[in-house]
């Protein structure tokens, strides 16, 4: 993994079109500000990983009718 | 068009209804087109939302204002502007539900709202950053309580 220094201000560039500013630093948190096209998706890793991991939980589901989902409450 | 569904066997789908998910959704990014089963049952507020570039999935969704009259979607503009919202009254809100063996235990992720908008077919999954709303709710309770 390339690991740079930045001081609160500075930015790196990825590509062309990608650039990831250091907006804040407070004790051990880092706020980034990020500018990127509208086709690439941003997210919090572990919440990113969550809700793919929940899809695919939902993706399990064995057959069953609507109906039977509707009724059963 | 014919779709070879898991689910289903195979069905006919209207190409007008197909809905272009340009990301996918959340580990399923490979399908960009699905389409809405269900819609036609009276009165149920489940629906499938079935993938049409991978027939073989098919989740179970539900309006979450069903049971949650007071849940909203609030998001950054650029979150949405793939979807190029001009009238929200014209978006529909879903969660994905999981579906255990135990029906009473079913779960809709509040956090992680499937939006479509109907006059243009997009949709897209988006990330709200709201304790409020868990990934996993228990909704069977609050369900009970709607009519019909």
């Amino acid at each position: 993994m390339l690991a740079l220094t930045r001081k609160k201000g500075q930015s790196i560039i990825i590509g062309e079109n990608v650039e990831i500013t250091i907006v804040n630093i407070e004790g051990e948190q880092v706020k980034l500000g990020i500018n990127a096209p509208k086709s690439i998706a941003i997210h919090r890793k572990e919440i990113f990983e969550e809700i793919q991991k929940e899809n695919k939980k939902a993706a399990e589901v064995r057959v069953v009718s609507l109906k039977e989902l509707w009724e059963k409450r | 068009m014919q779709l070879k569904t898991r689910h289903f066997g195979t069905i006919e789908v209207d190409e007008k209804d197909i809905i272009d998910f340009p990301e996918g959704i959340l580990g399923f990014e490979y399908i960009k087109r699905f389409v809405i089963l269900g819609k036609n049952e009276e009165g149920n507020p489940f629906h499938w939302l079935q993938g049409v570039d991978d027939p073989d999935i098919a989740l179970v969704i539900i309006d979450p204002r069903t049971f949650k009259p007071d849940y909203v979607v609030e998001v950054p503009d650029e979150e949405v502007e793939i979807l190029e919202i001009k009238d929200p009254e014209k978006v529909l809100v879903f969660s994905v539900v999981v579906v255990p063996e135990d029906l009473s235990k079913m779960t809709a992720n509040l956090s992680a709202p499937i939006l479509i908008n109907i006059e243009n077919s997009k949709g897209k999954q988006v990330v709200m950053d709201n304790e409020e709303y868990p990934i996993k709710y228990y909704f069977m309770e609050e369900l009970r309580k709607v009519g019909g």
